[in-house]
């Protein structure tokens, strides 16, 4: 929950600062080191602890109802497209480990540049249909779902 | 101060917030707007900003249209449902019959999709929800962002849209501080679509101390979408329409993919079923269009989230607490007990840390669930937001005035979170929102709606001087005391948001008073909100972090003063279980089956409430 980071592992290169959502974690300047300035506005969503390269960041399960002795720890690896996790408990009994894909592509590779894209024809901009469509939004993709082609109006009152 | 003026010029599109609206505004402007200049302002980092910035393990909003597996007309009849009848069905429509075109991209994008071996269709958890390994989900769609935008400004926090001088109520771009250089930044553009999410933390939380931060909502949602609008005067819909949640206890783990997956299910704390008790008096409350316990299930209709937080709450209260999620019957199945933990490490970690620690293993122990604090939002089941146009082809006139999901203010749209009455959008159909925002935004200029903005040097001065206040505020004061916090000229915006959870929950229906309120309450809470207001004036920023948290707060408290005022308007009890008028228990149809809609004038902060007509689909065999 709230992160915590190894005085000894970190060496301030400063990913987390710069991927934190919450803008919670910063340099300290006598130490040089990042830490948590801001534990009660962070929703320890693992993103700086993900990003560090050193696995320089923890977390702490929250004071106010997390007893102290259990671990989850991540490795996240964009290049094998996994993400690894450990979870410990605090009696010891259970320890898991699991793996998970994050991405089917090499990294960024299937994102089409729409600049590229040939320019939308005029009826295509006077119509309701987005980039790419009618693909995908309709049986053998053929044509965007109307109120007119689905049988139905608008009315006003209480109908259900 | 000696930070610096950057101004960013001739923006023909400029998304503030990149969630998943935002990002999905940006991508999609690229096509429409091949030479028009798309900049980004996000007041994080886009790889890991907005709601998702966690991951999900589930896209809730999926129709499967092309797979004969729901129609968009059977999305707006099961949001209706669950919102009680409140819901722009245009907007909800509309979304619907686009949103499979999103998410099977994402899937040519890269995102792990689940499919069903032998149907080949995407996996299914519930009749809406597919599942994903989505930890990756917001840094794939911001690539798809990052290489339509001309430019990304991540850190900025934008406090304030810029308005055109020249032509009363249209917009013309948006400033804000670099939360890391305390830089001012102006962007000037044609367009605005306003992507910020909505409000968590605006009423007291459950958790205490350090675990204030484990809010269902990301922490950094700071009902921005709301305080940036509504200060812009745009008018705003279905505000009153907060939203609880039943979640497991403390670590607000998700419960969706346990009742529709795992078919994991509730008990009190004696072992009972208890909801179906609840439901007879329920009836009574809401009328048989809203829960027929009887013929439910031949209806097909479900029981809506709030009418479940009814019988939930009342349970707790009449003793039988705790609520209990069954899972130890699942969980010996060990493909669905990895499925249970994955689903927490997906989207909310914390879950998962929190029964290491207090080693809840939930095949041994069925794990205690909560209902939430209230949180105000438009894309979970709650439909929160800005008054927007529809499409063309599908809108009735009130609901339509030119541009798909512009606001009420010209070249303002909306998307995500800021769209009101479109309930379950969830991230797919936000994305999908900002699609269709960027689409109308690029006609709005080449009809020429956006010619002759004039940003005026003065607006732009008296901005950046409101802006820094509170640092001002800060160095002023400071020295009169030897040290600390308290101080008889300033409060800091820790304390400052102390105040406004309090006053919200204890007059606006929070969790501390079993979510009730009553007309009096609301008037003595808008008379402390008043005085509110002049207190924030003297909100004091130490440095720009708190300088950051003095805007989230400002904007929590625009968002927040909307839902008073829509509270109090509305004089009905439309959705037990999220909050209780306690002096109108009964939904009421004769007089309330209305959608709400406000505006708050720019200059005197006044406040006027109407009702809007509510529309249905009607099919003509089903209805």
């Amino acid at each position: 929950m709230p992160t915590f980071v190894y005085m000894t592992r970190c060496d301030g290169c400063g990913q987390c600062v710069d991927i934190c959502p919450s803008d919670i974690m910063h340099i300290d300047k006598t130490l040089r080191r990042a830490y948590n300035i801001e534990p009660n506005m962070c929703w320890e969503c693992y993103s700086c602890v993900k990003a560090c390269p050193h696995h320089a960041i923890d977390v702490r399960g929250y004071a106010d109802f997390a007893p102290l002795g259990h671990s989850v720890r991540v490795h996240r690896d964009e290049e094998k497209g996994t993400i690894a996790w450990r979870i410990k408990f605090r009696n010891g009994k259970k320890d898991m480990e699991l793996l998970a894909p994050i991405t089917t592509k090499p990294w960024g590779t299937g994102i089409p540049q729409l600049a590229d894209e040939s320019a939308p024809a005029k009826d295509m901009v006077d119509s309701e249909l987005l980039f790419n469509e009618p693909k995908y939004v309709a049986m053998n993709d053929n044509a965007l779902p109307t109120l007119k082609s689905n049988g139905l109006t608008l009315k006003e009152g209480v109908y259900y | 101060m000696g930070y610096k003026t950057i101004i960013e010029d001739d923006i023909d599109v400029l998304v503030v917030g990149a969630g998943l609206g935002g990002t999905g505004a940006a991508f999609e402007a690229r096509y429409w707007g091949k030479s028009k200049k798309i900049v980004i302002a996000e007041k994080a980092n886009i790889d890991r900003s907005g709601a998702v910035a966690q991951g999900l393990y589930a896209i809730n909003c999926y129709m499967g249209t092309r797979f004969g597996e729901n129609n968009p007309e059977d999305h707006v009849r099961y949001a209706r449902m669950d919102l009680m009848g409140m819901v722009r069905e245009d907007l909800a429509f509309d979304m619907a019959r686009h949103v499979d075109s999103a998410v099977h991209q994402f899937e040519e994008w890269g995102l792990p999709i689940m499919k069903d071996v032998k149907t080949g269709t995407y996996l299914r958890e519930g009749r809406w929800q597919i599942m994903i390994h989505g930890e990756s989900y917001k840094p794939i769609v911001a690539e798809a962002a990052k290489k339509s935008a001309d430019k990304v400004f991540n850190r900025i926090c934008v406090t304030h849209l810029l308005m055109d001088d020249s032509k009363d109520n249209r917009i013309a771009g948006a400033v804000g501080f670099n939360v890391r250089t305390g830089n001012y930044h102006v962007f000037k553009s044609k367009t605005v679509i306003c992507g910020a999410g909505g409000a968590s933390n605006i009423f007291k939380p459950r958790s205490v101390g350090e675990g204030a931060g484990r809010v269902w909502y990301a922490p950094w949602s700071s009902g921005s979408a709301y305080g940036l609008m509504i200060d812009a005067g745009a008018k705003m819909t279905q505000m009153e329409n907060r939203i609880v949640l039943a979640r497991f206890k403390d670590g607000y783990g998700p419960v969706g993919a346990y009742f529709l997956h795992l078919k994991t299910y509730t008990q009190n704390g004696i072992g009972e079923e208890y909801e179906s008790k609840w439901f007879p008096a329920l009836t009574e409350m809401v009328g048989k269009e809203y829960l027929d316990t009887e013929n439910q299930h031949l209806s097909h209709k479900p029981i809506p989230t709030c009418l479940r937080n009814h019988a939930f709450i009342n349970e707790v209260n009449a003793g039988r607490g705790p609520i209990h999620m069954i899972t130890m019957e699942a969980f010996q199945d060990p493909h669905l007990e990895e499925i249970g933990w994955h689903n927490f490490l997906g989207m909310t970690v914390g879950q998962a840390v929190l029964w290491a620690a207090t080693d809840v293993d939930p095949k041994y122990e069925n794990p205690e669930l909560t209902t939430s604090e209230p949180y105000v939002m438009g894309s979970h089941a709650t439909g929160c937001g800005a008054w927007c146009s529809g499409p063309e082809d599908v809108s009735p006139d009130e609901y339509f005035w030119g541009y798909n999901r512009m606001t009420t203010v010209e070249g303002l749209f909306g998307a995500g979170d800021a769209v009101g009455g479109t309930p379950h959008a969830f991230s797919s159909g936000s994305f999908t929102e900002g699609r269709l925002a960027a689409k109308a935004a690029c006609k709005y200029i080449d009809d020429g709606k956006a010619n002759g903005i004039t940003v005026s040097d003065k607006q732009i001065a008296d901005l950046k001087e409101t802006i820094y206040k509170p640092m001002e505020v800060y160095t002023v004061g400071r020295n009169e005391i030897v040290a600390g916090s308290v101080n008889p000229n300033y409060i800091n915006p820790r304390q400052g948001l102390d105040r406004l959870q309090k006053l919200m929950d204890e007059y606006c229906g929070g969790f501390g008073v079993n979510y009730m309120t009553n007309e009096k309450l609301l008037q003595i809470g808008l008379k402390k909100m008043a005085i509110f207001a002049e207190d924030l004036e003297k909100i004091a920023a130490e440095d720009i972090h708190e300088l950051l948290r003095a805007w989230e707060l400002k904007h929590r408290f625009l968002t927040s003063e909307s839902v008073f005022q829509h509270t109090l308007f509305r004089k009905e009890t439309r959705w037990p279980g999220y909050y209780y008028r306690g002096d109108a228990m009964k939904l009421d149809d004769k007089n309330w089956h209305v959608l709400t809609v406000s505006h708050r004038d720019r200059k005197t902060g006044e406040y006027t409430l109407a009702k809007a007509p509510l529309y249905h689909l009607v099919g003509e065999k089903e209805d």
